[in-house]
């Protein structure tokens, strides 16, 4: 503190410099904030990425298109079958493919599943930051559920890889439609048993309630997308504004938030767990029986027994294992709602099997500078709420 | 997917002589137009009532290494929450003059995909508030996705940086 000429106290530069991160539970992953702090207020906020990177998009570029799919599953771990299926529409746009019924409806499934799987982590770990620790055990045991069925039908629990272009790796099986008929018959009161814990809880809405408060006009200015966006108030949502995989033939709710505060962002999602119940149930008791993939052996590989009768379905194999799916030139984008918000990929073809360039559209990316802004002037208690309740993956901010 | 081109006859309207190029490949429609058009470009995509494309959904760039006479390509893709709409601009940027101008003043989302473009391609951009290396660290040497630097190039980071 110095003396000013008028004899007051002045505080100068008095600000204390606080390092959170890369190695902090409460940031999700590998991200380190610099914080600015006056007492127990945040001034600024500085983050820092880049410890994830591991140059997915430059490999991408020197692999084959079928080589590229395992990749996206480690963008955004914790929605493989969401990221798989963003690029594999953006290649079947290029290809100009129609998938047949069934495929596009297990792909939903697996989607619908996983979205709730993201939203469970994303429950139980936001409200373990904030101290409510019971919730945290009651969704890893539901999410543990679902990873099951995903080793069912896929034989991996996580890193599923199953969305191939041009269909999905397999049928499903009988006892994998019956295990997830029985988990949505089972889900809905375990979701109303964690509102039970945290809906009405006067510490957990004093914690949320206008904090990280985003009105509509900065989350947009910030790009910000999926449920953060819808918790301020935007209806923004692809599988309504532009259907792909079939979402045009379900019936659901979009949840849209008024505040934009942390309150809102956890009301939307618990809401969207029950919207993605509700996909599921119409999904499986519609599910067509038109096969899982397409029947063009230039893309999609022939069945197994006919290798060894047929001379053209052995060509096929052998040109498509050899060689991959050539795609033809051009460029395009097509935007898919993930758990996180927008997921799409960019991919420009020269006409040769190997993409020219693929970039992704990540939504925590996105969120990260938006989300950075949201902590001035709160608490420093409050960062570690505001973190959790934008729900970033580093995976896919770092590539 | 449809074969409509009302945006980029839109665009063609106002900046007729600055398109070098346009397309509605797999029904997005694209335009190519000439760096000195961006900034009116952009603000007539944003503040026009009849487009209105308040989102900068994704910022990106392409190198054409030893393919395009003008080797980079900066992509912007905007949406319009109002109208459901999605437009591409493409501005051909050459090696010489590897520059462009910020769009950050007119979208704030803009500041982290333009030091990603700087990181990864070595585009500058004229204006930007942090023009910063953002996934690379500080002293790495080169713009690891220019198609000229190799895949399997290491440059491991050894000790902590100041």
């Amino acid at each position: 503190m110095t003396v000013t000429e008028q004899g007051l106290l002045e505080r100068d530069k008095d600000t204390m410099t606080l390092n959170m991160g890369p190695q902090h539970p409460s940031t999700h992953g590998v991200f380190r904030v610099v914080l600015e702090m006056d007492g127990e207020i945040v001034l600024s906020a500085v983050p820092d990425i880049g410890y994830l990177h591991t140059g997915i998009e430059k490999s991408s570029e020197n692999k084959r298109y079928v080589h590229v799919i395992p990749m996206t599953d480690r963008l955004d771990y914790l929605n493989p079958p969401g990221n798989n299926l963003a690029f594999c529409l953006t290649t079947e746009k290029l290809l100009q493919v129609e998938i047949p019924g069934r495929a596009q409806y297990i792909r939903v499934i697996m989607c619908e599943l996983t979205r709730i799987a993201s939203h469970l982590l994303w429950l139980g770990t936001h409200a373990l930051d904030i101290g409510a620790m019971t919730v945290f055990l009651y969704a890893w045991r539901e999410r543990e559920m679902i990873l099951d069925l995903n080793e069912m039908i896929s034989g991996v629990r996580m890193m599923t890889s199953f969305i191939r272009i041009g269909g999905v790796a397999k049928d499903a099986t009988p006892e994998w439609i019956q295990g997830t008929r029985k988990f949505i018959d089972y889900f809905p009161e375990k979701i109303d048993e964690y509102e039970s814990l945290l809906t009405k809880n006067p510490i957990w809405m004093d914690r949320t309630q206008g904090v990280g408060v985003f009105s509509r006009e900065q989350a947009i200015d910030w790009s910000f997308s999926g449920p953060c966006l819808r918790a301020s108030g935007v209806d923004f949502d692809f599988r309504k504004k532009r259907p792909y995989s079939g979402y045009e033939n379900f019936r659901f709710e979009v949840p849209v938030g008024k505040n934009g505060d942390i309150y809102d962002r956890y009301r939307c999602r618990i809401q969207e767990m029950r919207e993605s119940r509700e996909i599921l149930k119409q999904a499986l008791d519609n599910l067509p029986d038109d096969g899982y993939k397409i029947a063009d052996n230039k893309i999609s590989l022939p069945p197994r027994k006919t290798l060894k009768t047929s001379m053209e379905a052995l060509i096929h194999h052998f040109k498509l294992v050899s060689e991959g799916i050539k795609v033809p030139a051009g460029e395009t984008y097509v935007p898919t709602e993930g758990p996180r918000g927008e997921v799409g990929f960019y991919i420009v073809s020269d006409g040769s099997n190997i993409p020219y360039r693929v970039k992704l559209r990540a939504p925590s990316f996105m969120a990260i500078p938006g989300m950075c802004h949201m902590m001035n002037g709160h608490f420093i208690a409050d960062v570690v709420g505001i973190i959790g309740s934008v729900d970033i993956v580093m995976g896919e901010v770092d590539r | 997917m449809t074969d409509k081109t009302d945006l980029i006859d839109a665009v063609k309207g106002k900046f007729a002589d600055q398109i070098l190029d346009q397309h509605n490949f797999r029904g997005d429609q694209t335009v190519t137009v000439k760096k000195d058009a961006l900034i009116p470009l952009c603000l007539f995509l944003r503040d026009d009532p009849a487009l209105a494309f308040d989102f900068l959904m994704d910022l990106t760039a392409v190198d054409y290494y030893k393919k395009n006479p003008v080797r980079y390509e900066v992509v912007y893709h905007f949406y319009s929450t109002k109208y459901n709409t999605r437009f591409r601009v493409k501005i051909p940027v050459s090696e010489d003059d590897c520059i462009l101008e910020t769009v950050c003043e007119l979208w704030k989302t803009a500041n982290w995909f333009e030091r990603e473009i700087w990181d990864m391609y070595g585009i500058r951009f004229k204006g930007h508030p942090n023009l910063k290396r953002i996934l690379m660290y500080e002293g790495f040497k080169g713009h690891p996705l220019r198609k000229d630097y190799p895949i399997n190039k290491r440059q491991p980071l050894i000790g902590p940086l100041n």
